[in-house]
């Protein structure tokens, strides 16, 4: 569980998130929703404090993390975002295995680990183990990402929109791929994204986010149905005008 | 050619020493400073300016500055310490700023993937940042490798033998072949160096262990061999050979060859040359005890340690005064009096000086307006240039620095009217140039004496023996002779010296019978 109190970032004069104050329970996805400079970033990155807030605090089952050293509180976060991040000196094995090896887990069972973790992102181990993060593709490098960071067994994950740079198919397919690794795992997950289809699909929750503060946090049913206000209105209404928009020009099609 | 073969080893042993050890230091600062300042951003333009700014002094002059300071602070000022320390700085900045580059142009996202999978500061720096901006600091290793490598040719003048040796007295007494070895060496020695860094950094990046073992190896190696050569004559015990200084230039070089063959065949010990030292160099090594013996002149001690301007004394009361003063002010002793003199003196065509009248120095003064006047590198910074100019009111038309090889033929070619010469040199009258009278005495007497450090007269008396016998046997025709034989028919100084000192024996033997 985790339990953001009044939770505020600021830089120089720009309130970057004001006063945030959400929980995710055990074993829930949470999707923070919003657009650009809404503050989700912020938000999650001070979840596993690659960002320090000024005021408010996190708690991780029950625990504050300002009282964990910053690299033992991350050892047990796993964090997959857009740019991957694989590092280029390393094989695709040993990126996998970074965490558990600072962890000091035994090769053996890194090893062990790393071909599970591969398995589990459908990717083949014998193929790819040794092979250098920049022979894959972009989505074939994002599996890879979600492997390390579901290496070390997290219970929570942060994920900030890992499949906002793939082509839709892959990202379709990555979606099914994750929504089947957190039934399996069962994780807790913030997730951050601003595209509403991806939010819908795969959030338990949704927290809007707008200028730094919260809107509505529900689950998608609803969201949909009962919108707080415009803001959030005009945004659950985006994917309906679009297919709306591909409904027209399939109907011109049938008609000339 | 055979004979500057020989000295070979000894030459690129030192040049190798002097290089790899700069390198480990150079490394050894910049790799911890440019990690600390990535760590402390503001710091950053400050280091890296002040490297930079060491990088911008000339690289001589870099080298040359050691000597004050080193002495400043009670340090072996000559030789060994204050090359490593010059070229040590002067290997640092291109690795200080690689490293900084290099860590600074880690893409963002690796290193916060490297926080995010929970890495300590420390390991983010090991792990992640270091790896990957090693291409760019080995870039920067290989920079100051070949830097350091060309750089180290100019240790020779503050005392240290390198490559340079080669170069220097090459230059000073015509031998292009020596020059052209020393050239060769030294640019093989930076490809070697830099092909054996290239070759461990590829090996590293694709992860092929042999050649980086084999290549490592050599370094190491490399580096044994160095210790191992430095560390020799620590081993050698206080027996350390009687160390044989001189200045840069021709006569010097023979008559520090003439001390040496002097003193080894008139003693039982052994003798080492430090040749190619600047003027004043040379007497600050010697009153620190860094060299032994060489040889000076009574009127540039005159001027340049007793600070005297004008003189009007003669040649036996500068003598006198100036023994008086190394034994009782420096403590130093004037083993022998050689016998001939090397003045400055003014000297011009020998067709002007027939044509205008020109005999004295203070014919010139209706011509100087007219004339340009060519100076050693020395001169015009010296007490005489001021003493001569104000005592003959002389305002010439231009004043030009060269090196002295070059002056005599610059004189004769007329592209200078007025020199500088040396009354021993034997070019004078081969360029077809007269002296001029220093009819105002402005110019002090310069006799060649042989000074001795104070361990030296201490602990070796034999050796201050065997040179005090050398008083009076060197005329001013037989030492514009050998100058002659080295400048101009391209004999090796040893040579020369090796001859006049068998001659010499042969008539102290007849002399004896």
């Amino acid at each position: 569980m985790i339990q953001l109190d009044r939770l505020t970032k600021r830089y120089g004069d720009v309130v970057a998130v004001q006063d945030l104050t959400l929980t995710v329970k055990a074993g829930e996805l949470l999707v923070l929703l919003g657009g650009s400079g809404s503050g989700k970033t912020t938000t999650l990155k001070m979840i596993n404090r690659l960002i320090e807030p000024n005021a408010g605090s996190v708690r991780l089952n029950g625990t504050d993390i300002s009282s964990l050293p910053p690299h033992d509180l991350r050892r047990r976060i796993g964090y997959a975002f857009q740019q991957v991040g694989l590092f280029p000196h390393m094989t695709i094995a040993e990126n996998v295995a970074v965490t558990p090896t600072l962890l000091g887990w035994p090769p053996k069972r890194v090893r062990q680990r790393v071909d599970e973790l591969l398995e589990l992102v459908e990717l083949d181990p014998n193929q790819l183990r040794d092979r250098s993060p920049d022979e894959l593709s972009g989505g074939q490098q994002q599996r890879v990402g979600v492997a390390r960071a579901l290496a070390a067994s997290p219970t929570v994950m942060l994920l900030d929109e890992p499949f906002g740079a793939l082509d839709p198919l892959t990202r379709q397919r990555l979606q099914g791929s994750f929504l089947r690794i957190r039934r399996n795992v069962g994780l807790t997950a913030v997730f951050v994204t601003h595209d509403m289809i991806e939010a819908l699909v795969l959030g338990d929750r949704i927290a809007v986010m707008n200028e730094g503060r919260l809107v509505q946090i529900g689950t998608p049913h609803v969201l949909l149905t009962e919108p707080s206000d415009d803001y959030v209105r005009q945004l659950m209404s985006a994917p309906r005008r679009q297919a709306a928009v591909v409904d027209r020009l399939i109907g011109r099609e049938w008609t000339s | 050619m055979s004979e500057q073969l020989a000295l070979l080893p000894e030459y690129l042993t030192a040049h190798i020493q002097l290089t790899l050890l700069a390198l480990l230091f150079s490394a050894a600062i910049s790799l911890p400073l440019g990690i600390f300042v990535t760590r402390s951003p503001r710091l950053e333009p400050l280091v890296l300016g002040i490297a930079g700014v060491i990088q911008t002094v000339p690289s001589l002059a870099l080298l040359a500055v050691m000597v004050p300071l080193l002495a400043s602070v009670d340090l072996q000022s000559i030789g060994f310490l204050p090359a490593i320390v010059g070229l040590t700085l002067y290997g640092i900045f291109p690795i200080l700023r690689n490293t900084v580059t290099g860590i600074a142009g880690v893409n963002l996202a690796l290193k916060e993937a490297a926080q995010a999978v929970g890495m300590t500061p420390a390991q983010q720096l090991a792990r992640v940042e270091l790896p990957l901006a090693m291409p760019m600091i080995v870039a920067g290793i290989r920079t100051s490798t070949v830097w350091i490598v060309g750089i180290a040719t100019l240790s020779t003048p503050v005392g240290a033998t390198s490559l340079g040796n080669y170069i220097f007295s090459g230059l000073q007494t015509r031998n292009y072949a020596a020059i052209l070895i020393g050239c060769l060496a030294a640019a093989v020695l930076a490809l070697v160096l830099d092909g054996l860094v290239r070759a461990i950094e590829r090996g590293v990046q694709t992860r092929r262990k042999r050649p980086v073992w084999a290549a490592l190896g050599i370094v190491l190696s490399l580096y044994g061999y160095a210790a191992i050569t430095l560390a020799t004559p620590l081993f050698g015990g206080p027996d350390r050979p009687v160390v044989i200084g001189a200045k840069t230039f021709t006569e010097q070089y023979i008559l520090s060859a003439i001390l040496s063959e002097w003193i080894e065949q008139h003693t039982d010990r052994s003798t080492t040359l430090v040749q190619s030292l600047g003027s004043m160099v040379a007497f600050d090594a010697l009153a620190v005890g860094d060299i032994d013996v060489y040889v000076d002149y009574s009127g540039t001690l005159w001027a340049n340690e007793m600070g005297q301007g004008n003189v009007t004394a003669s040649r036996t009361e500068v003598l006198g005064k100036v023994e008086r003063f190394l034994r009782e002010e420096r403590g130093l002793t004037m083993a022998a009096t050689l016998g001939f003199e090397n003045s400055y003196a003014l000297a011009v065509r020998s067709a002007d000086a027939d044509r205008l009248g020109l005999s004295q120095i203070s014919d010139l003064d209706r011509y100087a307006s007219r004339f340009a006047m060519g100076g050693d590198y020395e001169f015009f910074a010296r007490p005489e240039w001021p003493a001569i100019r104000d005592t003959y009111n002389l305002a010439f038309r231009e004043l030009v620095t060269m090196d002295s090889t070059l002056m005599y033929q610059a004189a004769a070619l007329g592209q200078v009217d007025v020199i500088s010469a040396f009354s021993s040199d034997g070019r004078v009258t081969a360029y077809n140039l007269t002296v001029l009278e220093d009819d105002r005495a402005a110019i002090p007497p310069y006799d060649a004496v042989v000074l001795a450090s104070e361990r030296l007269a201490r602990d070796e008396p034999a050796v201050i023996d065997a040179l005090s016998r050398l008083d009076s046997t060197i005329s001013a025709e037989q030492m514009r002779t050998m100058n002659l034989e080295v400048d101009e028919q391209g004999e090796n100084p040893r040579v020369v010296a090796r001859r006049f000192v068998a001659e010499l024996a042969a008539t102290v033997a007849a002399a004896s019978r």
